[in-house]
């Protein structure tokens, strides 16, 4: 069993931190607000709670909030043996994090960088250790996502990247190897999948849910490309796109305005109660959401 | 009683899929809009309102089955709290 430092208690640390501590590793999870740390463990004593319901295994809820060990302070991460960082997709952010959390932790601890699209050698140049930096893309809700990205960065040695390979194979994940580039394949194609549905809605072209059908219906996807920004974030999904247009300065990743619009004004999806859809029990209420095309139900996700 | 517990569960229900009316016995499950996440919902509704937690072993999906199965998983729950608190 490792013991693993995970940063950020957002949607995806907190699936990062419950997959692991199912899994029978003790966790170390940071996150510099209290309330966030609060909400990841109650989201993840239900999320075990539910694990039947949801057809999956019974999970001692308990056990594993036994294993998470919570904190403010990035010295909780001392003791680590890997630190798997998830926080906003943001350069400045992660760059003031990795400054700061380099030297806390111990040398010779392998760091991972849970990102969507920053690149694995620009992140592990913030670090004295570029040949313990890995990069993760994991996909979201991680407990239940059987794959993951796995990328080295320049400098990455065949042991850090081998290390965090069988870390992943004990959590469930088959990982697949994607060479450095910003946004990997996943990202690449579907940021530009969900800006450009965003787009149409922003255009009136169509609906949130009508582009949703199209995807659905026509293609057999089990999720529209605006179902799943909810679930992603629709913060997230502007983030990442951001991040595109800045690295390859090339027009085609223009963000969509309807997504800065909708980040601004709170409707980040599934997490805030309302996105593209609303969700929660004040739905009726809310009514159609600011993005145009929202409707009051929940999509189908399973 | 059980009307006291299907109303609010049924507005729960319609507020989310205005177009289903439901019959107290019939197997929401079968009629193919509850997935994964709104059986989720479900739970946490049940256990706000009425002020009960669903155990673990009754975290089943056929508890969720009818709006008669969720009044009388209720009712057996806030049966049993009254009697530990009494």
């Amino acid at each position: 069993m490792t013991h693993v430092g995970v940063v950020g208690a957002g949607v995806m640390g907190a699936g990062v931190a419950q997959n692991l501590a199912q899994c029978g590793h003790t966790v170390a999870l940071v996150d510099r607000d209290p309330d966030a740390i609060k909400q990841a463990l109650s989201g993840i004593e239900t999320q075990c709670r539910m694990s039947r319901l949801l057809g999956g295994p019974e999970i001692d809820a308990e056990a594993v909030i036994g294993r998470i060990s919570t904190d403010t302070d990035l010295l909780l991460l001392a003791e680590a043996e890997v630190v798997i960082e998830n926080i906003t997709e943001n350069w400045e952010l992660k760059r003031a994090l990795y400054r700061e959390m380099d030297p806390v932790v111990r040398p010779d601890a392998v760091f991972v960088a849970n990102t969507s699209a920053i690149p694995i050698t620009r992140l592990a140049s913030l670090t004295k250790r570029p040949r313990q930096f890995v990069g993760v893309h994991f996909m979201n809700p991680v407990p239940m996502k059987p794959a993951v990205e796995l990328i080295p960065g320049h400098h990455t040695s065949q042991a850090a990247l081998e290390r965090v390979r069988d870390l992943l194979s004990s959590m469930g994940k088959k990982a697949i190897d994607v060479n450095d580039a910003c946004g990997f394949v996943s990202n690449r194609v579907l940021m530009l999948t969900v800006n450009e549905a965003a787009y149409l809605v922003h255009e009136n072209v169509a609906t949130a849910e009508t582009v949703d059908e199209v995807f659905r219906s026509c293609f057999g996807h089990p999720m529209g490309p605006l179902e799943t920004a909810d679930l992603i974030g629709v913060d997230t999904i502007l983030y990442s796109v951001e991040v595109l247009y800045e690295h390859y300065a090339d027009s085609k990743y223009r963000p969509c305005p309807l997504l800065k619009h909708m980040t601004d004004a709170g409707l980040h999806g599934r997490k805030t109660g309302e996105g593209f859809y609303s969700y929660g029990p004040s739905a009726t209420a809310t009514g159609r959401s600011a993005a145009g095309g929202g409707t009051d139900r929940s999509p189908s996700h399973d | 009683m059980s009307e006291d517990i299907r109303t609010p569960i049924r507005e729960f229900i319609s507020a989310k899929f205005p177009q289903i009316s439901l019959d107290d016995d019939e197997d929401i499950l079968a009629l193919g809009f509850v997935n994964s996440l709104f059986a989720m919902e479900l739970v946490m509704f049940v256990e706000r309102t009425f002020g009960v937690r669903v155990p673990n072993e009754q975290l089943k999906l056929d508890n969720f089955r009818t709006m008669n199965a969720m009044a009388d998983l209720v009712r057996g729950l806030s049966e049993s709290m009254r009697l530990s608190a009494g």
